[in-house]
């Protein structure tokens, strides 16, 4: 007789190892997006200044990021880096390398788009008072437009945590993982094990992600509303 | 880098390259309807539906396609429902992308000034005449970009459907890599098929943002 | 009493807990020209959208023709064909030429003949100076020109009653007579209007009867020549004399 399919999730450690892997997936996406919030911080301010060559240089590398498709990024990195540059790293390290260097791009864009839609008029105040071009971006362009930064930031939070899904596919623990794992060893005792088990998975993701979206959207809204009023 | 295999594996990526386009191709179709029926059942506030659909997009927009597809793929079946694999990416692909699609209709719906339903209204227009006439082909013109970025977005993600052994570019190129260990020229192949799709795309991508940006219609 | 098109009848509207329109009452005479004056803020726009049913109200009765319409009344509908409006901020449909424009209301909600209404816009444009302009779209047209067209958008309809809301008040001052003078000519012809409007000069020579509101009430009605030459209240003197015309 085959078990009552939900029980799969807390049979022997079987919790315990799901919250495992998604405490990987976590990881990899924390040190990822702190990274590349820096990086893009400051890549996001490069893109503003007005060094065409510079500019060319970083859009291509937004492009090459944006256009990759993921999972791609992440297979050039894996086979690509210990092959051909001799570079050994573990999958994870390697996952967040890839997820914060794709975070970088994409955020700055989203710098970019901030610091642009500052008025010129504010620059030149600034200029007026003497700041330098430092302290212009410190004091001036991004407290400014950081507001406007946020929601796509949480959104690309969010992006980021669906993109742990991806690990699976260079052989992580994370949590899908370990789903799979716990299917193949129980699965026959279970009625509808899979079922349960990336319904668990999908839900969890559902946690994370929605409050998120949730927040992104309630701060969209407040800044049209100041916007308008 | 050996050429001569990556010529030789040109039959083999130009199959995949194709199932790459079909697949995406009937998944964008799909999320295209799915976005347009959710789109409007909120636009136009249809009770009861309107929740429900509000529901699916956040079930949609807040699960990555990897777990989606796992659910499609491996549990429906032990539901009852036997789906193939190619099945089940496409529909994944409509889950997923149905979502993303409302919200570009949705965007350029509510993008339609007001005064132009009003003035709809005000020549004695039912609600439908008022969607077919003035607010759809307003708004949907509006929304051509956001669409042209989805459709970039979904065809991307159909690099996931090897998770499911879909013989796809992605796929295929695991598989090289796996049977025979050309790394390089797989990694190679794979990054042209998908630089084909995907350049044009995203060329057109940014002369439609900037041809919107300009404002096509002007009042 | 068979003359009256329009009665108001102690209308109220609220936005939310505060009332905007409070006791409205007032008449339309068929074939007449009524002129609704006052600060901005007063409520006229509120007020003449209420009476096509681009507002709801809340209180009271509107009688149009032989239609008793109360509050919550949802078949405006079939109503508004009776019913032209034309609005400040210009409302062509962008996606549409001129003459689709104009048709659209005649082929799709009257289901009339294409010739017929054809040539019935041809001849309103042809009045308008505008036929040249038939095929163009409305981003081609200029300010004023396209509030020529959005009347004849309106009155390809056959409405029994005109509204106008401001409609040149977005206009630069070179194109405003032209706009005015087709109104003008529609009160010759003794179309039923209520025309919201600044433009005194413009009110004094077409008003058969002036309402004016402020603060959402009806402060004084009198008959166009009344309330230029002897205003009643004191409210309306100090608004005339505001006014510089």
């Amino acid at each position: 007789m085959a078990h009552s399919g939900i029980n799969i999730l807390f049979e022997g450690r079987n919790m315990v190892r799901l919250l495992g892997g998604l405490w990987i997936s976590a990881k990899i996406a924390i040190v990822a997006i702190v990274v590349g919030l820096i990086l893009g911080l400051i890549l996001g301010a490069l893109r503003t200044l007005h060094n065409p060559i510079l500019r060319v240089i970083l859009r291509l590398y937004l492009e090459f990021f944006r256009v990759i498709p993921t999972v791609v990024l992440l297979f050039l990195f894996y086979y690509i880096l210990p092959q051909n540059f001799n570079i050994n790293m573990g999958a994870e390290s390697m996952a967040m390398l890839v997820f914060a260097l794709w975070f970088a791009a994409e955020m700055s864009d989203i710098v970019r788009g901030g610091i642009i839609s500052v008025s010129p008029h504010q620059v030149d105040a600034g200029k007026a008072i003497g700041l330098n071009r430092l302290q212009l971006y410190y004091y001036v362009l991004i407290p400014q437009s950081i507001q406007l930064m946020i929601p796509a930031t949480i959104n690309l939070v969010s992006r980021i945590i669906k993109t742990t899904s991806l690990l699976l596919l260079i052989s992580v623990m994370d949590v899908i993982n370990i789903g799979q794992q716990i299917i193949e060893a129980n699965g026959q005792r279970y009625e509808n094990g899979a079922f349960w088990v990336y319904g668990f998975i999908f839900i969890l993701y559902f946690i994370l992600c929605y409050p998120l979206s949730l927040w992104a959207r309630h701060l969209e809204r407040k800044e049209v509303v100041t916007a308008n009023g | 880098m050996n050429w001569s295999i990556v010529q030789q594996g040109i039959p083999t990526y130009e199959k995949a390259f194709m199932i790459t386009l079909k697949l995406s191709f009937w998944g964008i179709l799909g999320a295209i309807i799915v976005g347009l029926i959710v789109s409007f059942v909120r636009y136009f506030k249809v009770p009861v539906l309107q929740r429900i659909l509000g529901a699916y997009v956040e079930l949609s927009r807040n699960t990555p396609l990897l777990i989606q597809l796992f659910f499609i793929y491996y549990a429906f079946p032990e539901l009852g429902f036997k789906i193939s694999a190619e099945a089940s990416g496409v529909s994944g692909l409509i889950f997923l992308g149905g979502s993303y699609m409302a919200a570009a209709f949705a965007g350029g719906l509510e993008g339609v000034p007001k005064i132009q339903v009003e003035s709809g209204r005000a020549i004695g227009l039912t609600d439908w005449q008022l969607a077919q006439y003035v607010v759809l082909p307003q708004g949907l013109s509006l929304s051509i970009p956001a669409i042209a970025a989805n459709v970039i977005f979904l065809i991307k993600e159909t690099s996931i459907f090897t998770v499911v052994a879909i013989p796809e570019l992605t796929n295929t190129a695991l598989d090289q890599i796996g049977m025979l260990y050309d790394t390089n020229e797989a990694l190679f192949s794979l990054v042209v098929g998908y630089a084909i799709i995907l350049i044009p795309l995203s060329i057109l991508l940014t002369w439609l943002e900037r041809r919107a940006r300009r404002g096509s219609f002007g009042n | 009493m068979a003359n009256e098109l329009l009665t108001v009848t102690h209308l109220v509207k609220n936005y939310g807990k505060k009332e905007v329109l409070h006791d409205i009452n007032f008449t339309v005479e068929k074939g007449s020209v009524t002129v609704l004056l006052g600060p901005s803020g007063s409520g006229k726009s509120t007020l003449i959208r209420c009476l096509n049913g681009l507002e709801e109200f809340h209180g009271g009765q509107i009688n149009f023709e032989d239609q008793t319409i109360t509050p919550g009344f949802k078949k405006w509908q079939p109503l508004r064909q009776h019913i032209g409006m034309v609005f400040q901020s210009y409302d062509l449909f962008p996606n549409r030429t001129v003459i689709d424009n104009i048709l659209l209301g005649p082929l799709k909600v009257q289901k009339r003949d294409k010739n017929e209404a054809l040539a019935q816009a041809r001849q309103l444009l042809k009045e308008v100076q505008l036929s040249e302009y038939e095929n163009a779209y409305p981003r081609q047209l200029s300010g004023g020109q396209k509030q020529r067209i959005a009347i004849v958008r309106a009155l390809t309809l056959n409405p029994d009653f005109m509204l106008f809301d401001e409609v040149t008040a977005s206009l630069d001052p070179e194109m405003v007579r032209g706009v005015l003078e087709v109104i003008e000519g529609l009160a010759a012809r003794k179309m039923t209007m209520l025309v919201v409007t600044h433009e005194m000069n413009f009110a004094k020579q077409i008003a058969d009867k002036v309402l004016f509101l402020e603060n959402g009430k009806i402060v004084e009605e009198s008959s166009g020549h009344q309330f230029f030459e002897q205003p009643q209240t004191q409210r309306a003197q100090d608004f005339l004399s505001s006014m510089d015309f």
